[in-house]
């Protein structure tokens, strides 16, 4: 399995490398070449124009895989503003699954396909870039090589243009001959033949109808393993930067920033194959530079680099001389199938000079940090002599192309004992990292999320649901910070402003923390069910108690486990709980039923390195089904010793389980309960100043007054923070001098509880017409007189008249009546029947006589 | 010559007209977000800032928007949305999702509907794909995904919000007021509605996340206030072509707002319904009967506009039947006063019809009893009567009971309007012992 390293674990910093070139049509800055800088310090890799890149995407194990055409500024892009073009590539499992069978054969394990489809947005954001990548280009005749071990080196053979494979034109053929060449403008004569020029595809069908597929098949086809052919290839080509389609591509891709992008998106969407990927590649070398780039200028150093102890690096900048170049291309039309065979083979590794003593330094730190990322370190051992073979190598290549095949075998084993040493080093992988990347995967998309529109700009091909990232796009404009002391209160007091603490639910929290703890330590399972009336905090605190868990996990102190959350409320059907839990303990989708079979499996069985599970079940009530099927299962599978599942449930009302459930239910949810009570005055006012510690907008009389509102009416959290937020801004409003905004007082407060709370009844009939509060008369009328507190239409209708009548309003007409009526019902002052009743509608007050009366009186 | 200028006079004139009808016409039907707001600067105020909190400053925020229908809710939350989009940083920036109770009937339509106004990337088209529970999954993702400074905010419009509190477990409110009340993207959920105890309607875990805040337009104007918006109504706007005629046209609205019938008029109209929607309505009526040959409108327009306004439109039914028929619904109206509203069936009626036909009757004709029941049946069809229970197999026609749906008062006004009653059918309704 490739692994390769995204961001997940390390926050990187991108930067570039030279001096911008402006570019005088396009108005932006582009610039040769990036540095990506690892957190830490300790690694840094260099990526050029014109190299093959690895690109985040969806699925970490396949990142996208693409060739670097230009890096450039953009300014108009707020957030991110490095930007890059890419020519994409297409791994086998994102060709939608309905045109597979094109390609007539098993595709090899790292085949890629180069990505012919102008339509596909090639711009993306530049800090998506993962790493490099080799990749080789085949002859059509060529067979991908099968013994070779190194994953790191994808192959290109075909292209795919939607439609069908077509074996690489000669001109792309060219291109990848090319050592990787800086400037993308440079064009390079197309002097490379390829001997598979124009002969027959490996597409059985040509021609074969477009239809846009449904996601759903797609998304179905993604599931299914691609097949892990090994290819067999003797020969393998260098890659380079290919700058003509750079250039076709680039006149398309000017114009997306902004709703354009969306529009892209959209016409791609359409087309639903459309993936290009980033060549996979071998990450993780620190300050990996183009091998090729390099050229001749590393050999002299390629000897010194090869008996050099492997901390020693030699360092080569490798700004490509312009000089270079006709050599270059004089040597890939001599040996165009060898010129990158090493070096594709082994990736390259250069140090720039600075940095040597810095990382000579810091390798014993990198050393310490195994721990954290055991495989990237090893992996990056295993590389530094890779690069140095392969410098020597390309060394040998560029001047005698003769000696290459007799190079070529040491090379090969070399890197295949760095592969080999790269896999050992991959199954020990302890079970808990893969699943702590998984865990940790909202964070790195928090992280992306600030360099915005990248995500929609790199994944531009959604053809199934599953590529579609559920995003909505992010704000043009930055957030504006609060201003004054009332602002900064109001954003503390909005429910979402998580606090550090959270006061008055200590006995609460160390309950369910010693619970969910003696569960982990024990490494066993349990239920537990917690109820308690909205707004009480009760879902907070169970997530400050995984938090906490969480931390103490890191620290090594609680066993490593996996929290999942669930909320009744966020689902569509109670059977969609398994879909939910399924998909986020394992990625996988699947109907209800099945994931339910494959829960129960996963639970029941014996697994070889179970970590607990704490399962968090939020508004569990929702989850009732006839056959409570739901509860039982989930109430069940923590009682199975394999299973070590802690479920965490989450419900309004103390006695569900005895009220709702059946006795085979309830007995297994256990009598680990706990509820939460309503807030007291107090506790309110202590979450309250809890939140306002450092921040003196409110009056002490005033946060005690609203305080003890609220606690008497519902104890409801949100509500106390709702209304002191309303406050706020009553103050705020009222004052009109903005600069001194002044205290939140309790006048404020009131008239806020007032806004909130007072029924707004009185006032809609202070404020109704004449015949409408006439109307309401005649219903109080004909109550007194008939004594029932609900009378016809008709009767009322005759008082109304009556009343009219008295007061020397003009005779109201039965339809006119009608109306009034229907109005007072639509605002449910009156409870009235269906219309078409007519005359014989029945009709109710739906206010109490006393208020109508009240407001009928001036 | 002089004619012929007249005729060119006239041309132009009609020119004029049509653009007034066109204007005014516009301003009546159309919701414009260009029309003044009257009497709500508080609210609109409360909830401008409110938007531009969360637009601005990425704060999330729920309100709901009560008022009787017609009190210019949806005119409110337009005149703020106008207002925010011309702020320049907030137009790029801001997602709006508008919703209607009456059209997304469930949850499922709903987030379709949400996930194609958001242009969310399982979007196809003007298709969404993915069933319903994937289709909730990938929204509340993507929602979940954003933060308070960085994600584009989103204003969510729910018109009818009462219809989405009766969805199946109020799924949809109670992630929307979830999502609004936790650091995810930042939401502004507005509600409008005409129900006063919308509250009520609830479920206790979506009402603890919603923020209560409630914005009530109760359109609390006098008549004075009333008479402004009137004249404002019926004014033409300075950007008309011509100032003469706009002039003119001005002054004679202003006429119209001094004049004695009109005030009555319009102080009739202002006592059944403060309804801006009713008044547009007595003003467009009034407006088509503006001509070449009448260009202006007059106090007599609005008056007989008000009269078609006010009609009662039962009475005009009683006023296109036939005398058999009329001369059925007043043994109806006897049958109720005689044993007090209790139903009658057709045979009763018919005993009561011959009664009056053989001792009183000179002018009408004996019927026979299936001409007599055609007509019975055709009352039930306009719906002047109404039988009591479902019209079964079992039952005989004749013996099928059945109520009136007209009121006494309503029965002797139609009557009296009724074109050649005969009199001794006018005799018998005042009084059914008047053959006596």
């Amino acid at each position: 399995m490739a692994y390769y390293p995204t961001r997940l674990k390390t926050r990187q910093t991108y930067s570039w490398v030279g001096k911008p070139l402006l570019d005088h049509e396009l108005r932006y800055h582009t610039y040769k070449e990036m540095s990506v800088k690892i957190e830490g310090g300790l690694t840094e890799i260099h990526i050029q124009v014109g190299q093959f890149v690895l690109i985040e995407g969806d699925d970490d194990e396949n990142p996208y895989v693409a060739k670097l055409v230009e890096l450039f500024e953009d300014d108009s892009e707020p957030h991110s503003k490095k930007r890059a073009r890419v020519q994409w590539f297409i791994r086998f499992c994102e060709v939608p699954v309905s045109k597979r069978h094109l390609l007539g054969r098993k595709p090899a394990a790292q085949e890629i396909f180069w990505y012919d489809y102008p339509a596909c947005n090639s711009n993306i954001s530049a800090e998506t870039i993962i790493d490099h990548v080799q990749v080789v280009a085949l002859g059509p005749d060529e067979v991908i090589p099968v013994d070779l071990k190194n994953e790191q080196t994808l192959f290109v053979k075909l292209s795919w243009n939607e439609k069908t494979f077509r074996p690489l034109s000669p001109e792309l053929f060219a291109e990848f001959d090319q050592p990787q060449e800086g400037s993308p403008r440079c064009q390079k004569p197309v002097g490379a033949k390829t001997k598979g020029l124009g002969s027959p595809t490996w597409t059985t069908a040509e021609h074969v109808i477009k239809r846009i597929e449904s996601r759903h098949s797609n998304s179905k086809s993604r599931r299914t393993p691609s097949h892990p052919v090994t290819p067999k290839a003797k020969k393998r080509l260098e890659l380079s930067s290919n700058t003509r389609i750079s250039q076709q591509n680039s006149g398309a891709l000017l114009d997306s920033p902004g709703r354009s992008k969306r529009k892209v998106a959209f016409s791609e969407i359409t087309s639903p194959t459309k993936r290009s990927q980033p060549d996979g590649l071998h990450t993780s070398s620190p300050a990996l530079k183009a091998p090729q780039k390099t050229g001749e200028i590393q050999s002299s150093c390629a000897k010194e680099d090869k008996k050099a102890s492997p901390d020693c690096h030699r360092i080569l900048r490798t700004r490509v001389p312009a000089l270079k170049t006709t050599e270059i291309s004089e040597e890939r039309t001599l040996t165009p199938l060898r010129g990158g065979r090493k070096s594709s083979a082994v990736p390259s590794m250069v140090l720039k000079p600075e940095n040597i003593k810095k990382r000579e330094t810091e390798e014993p730190e990198a050393q310490d940090e195994t721990t954290s990322t055991p495989h990237r370190i090893r992996r990056k051992n295993s590389l530094l002599t890779m690069n140095r073979i392969r410098q020597q190598l390309r060394f040998l290549g560029n001047s005698k192309s003769d000696q290459e095949d007799d190079e070529f075998l040491p090379a090969a084993e070399i890197s295949d004992s760095g592969s080999e040493e790269e896999e050992t080093s991959t199954p020990p992988l302890p079970r808990r990292t893969s699943s702590r990347v998984s865990k940790n995967l909202c964070s790195s998309v928090k992280s992306s999320f600030q360099t915005p529109s990248q995500t929609p700009q790199k994944t531009p091909k959604p053809s199934t649901p599953r590529h579609a990232t559920p995003q909505i796009r992010s704000r043009n404009l930055a957030a504006q910070e609060p201003a004054s002391m009332l602002e900064e209160a109001r954003l503390r007091l909005h429910v979402s402003a998580v606090p550090e603490s959270l006061p008055c639910r200590e006995l609460e929290f160390q309950n369910i923390y010693n619970f969910v703890e003696s569960k982990l330590l024990d490494r066993s399972g349990g239920c537990m069910y917690i109820s308690g009336v909205p707004g009480t905090g009760k879902t907070a605190t169970v997530h400050e108690v995984v938090r906490c868990l969480q931390q103490a996990a890191q620290a090594n102190d609680v066993p490593p486990f996996q929290y999942i959350e669930v909320n009744g409320m966020k689902l569509t059907e109670p059977h969609q709980v398994y879909v939910q839990i399924l998909q986020k303990l394992t990625g996988q989708k699947a109907t209800a039923n099945h994931a339910a079979e494959l829960l129960a499996k996963r639970f029941l069985t014996r697994r070889s390195s179970p970590e607990t599970t704490v399962l968090l079940v939020d508004e569990l009530d929702l989850l009732w089904t006839q056959k409570q099927d739901v509860m039982y299962n989930l109430f069940d599978w923590p009682t199975h010793r394999e299973a070590r599942l802690v479920v965490l449930t989450i419900a309004n009302t103390m006695d569900l389980p005895e009220r709702i459930m059946m006795n085979r239910v309830s007995s297994r949810l256990g009598l680990t309960r706990m509820s939460f009570q309503p807030y007291t005055h107090s506790q309110l006012q202590q979450i309250l100043v809890c939140r306002l510690k450092h921040v003196k907008a409110f009056e002490d009389d005033a946060i005690q007054l609203v305080a003890r509102k609220v606690a008497a009416l519902s104890g409801d959290a949100r509500r106390c923070l709702d209304i002191c937020r309303r406050a706020t801004e009553i103050c705020e409003f009222s004052c009109q001098k903005p600069d001194s905004p002044g205290l939140v007082t309790v006048a404020h407060l009131l008239q806020a509880v007032d806004e909130m709370f007072s029924s707004s009844y009185i006032t809609a009939i202070k404020n109704s017409s004449v015949l409408e509060q006439s109307f309401l008369r005649a219903i109080l009328a004909e109550f007194r007189r008939s004594g029932l507190e609900e009378a016809t239409f008709q009767q009322v209708y005759s008082q109304h008249v009556a009343l009219c009548r008295m007061e020397g309003l003009p005779y109201p007409t039965m339809s006119e009546t009608m109306a009034v009526c229907s109005h007072l019902g639509s605002c449910r002052l009156l409870l009235v029947e269906p219309s078409r009743n007519d005359l014989l509608l029945r009709v109710r007050l739906n206010v109490s006589q006393d208020d109508v009366l009240y407001a009928l009186k001036d | 010559m002089s004619s012929r200028k007249s005729k060119s006079n006239n041309l132009i004139h009609a020119e004029y007209l049509s653009q007034v009808q066109r204007i005014l016409r516009e301003r009546f039907c159309h919701q414009s977000p260009h029309s003044n707001l009257f009497g709500v600067q508080v609210q609109y105020k409360h909830l401008i800032e409110l938007l531009k909190r969360t637009a601005i400053h990425g704060e999330s925020n729920s309100v709901l928007i009560i008022g009787p229908r017609g009190s210019g809710k949806t005119m409110l939350i337009n005149h703020a949305l106008k207002e925010l989009m011309e702020v320049e940083e907030v137009s790029e920036n801001v997602l709006q999702v508008h919703l209607n109770g009456l059209l997304q009937i469930n949850d499922k339509i709903a987030l379709k509907e949400i996930t194609r106004q958001l242009n969310l990337e399982n979007v196809v088209g003007d298709k969404v794909f993915g069933s319903f529970a994937e289709n909730l999954s990938f929204l509340l993702e993507a929602l979940k995904r954003g933060d308070r400074s960085s994600s584009c905010p989103v204003i969510f419009i729910l018109d009818e919000f009462d219809l989405f509190a009766h969805h199946k477990n109020q799924t949809l409110l109670y992630n929307l007021f979830d999502i609004s009340q936790s650091a995810q993207t930042p939401l502004a959920v507005i509600g409008l509605t005409c129900r006063l105890d919308i509250l009520e309607l609830l479920e206790k875990r979506v009402k603890s996340r919603f923020s209560h805040r409630q914005i009530h337009l109760m359109n609390s104007f006098g008549f004075p206030q009333y008479l402004k918006i009137f004249k404002e109504q019926l004014s033409l706007p300075a950007e008309f072509p011509d100032k003469i005629f706009t002039e003119k046209w001005n002054e004679n609205v202003q006429c119209l707002t001094e004049d004695r019938s009109v005030r009555e008029v319009l102080q009739k109209h202002f006592n059944v319904s403060k309804n801006l929607r009713s008044l547009h309505m007595l003003l467009m009526l009034a407006l088509n009967r503006v001509t070449t040959s009448h260009p202006f409108v007059t106090a007599a327009d609005l008056m007989e506009a008000n009269q078609l306004c006010s009609m009662d439109s039962k009475a005009n039914i009683v006023h296109g039947l036939s005398v058999l028929e009329i001369c059925l619904i007043i043994a109806m109206k006897h049958l109720n006063d005689i044993y007090e509203e209790e139903p009658f069936n057709f045979q009763m009626v018919y005993n009561e019809f011959q009664k009056f036909v053989q001792r009183k009757a000179h002018s009408v004709y004996n019927f026979e009893k299936p001409v007599v029941m055609k007509a019975f049946e055709h009352l039930q069809q306009l719906e002047l009567i109404r039988p009591m229970e479902r019209t079964s197999v079992n039952t005989q026609r004749e013996y099928q009971l059945m109520k009136l749906l007209l009121d006494n008062t309503q029965i002797m006004n139609a009557l009296q309007k009724y074109p050649n009653c005969p009199t001794d059918v006018r005799q018998w309704a005042t009084s059914s012992l008047s053959w006596l």
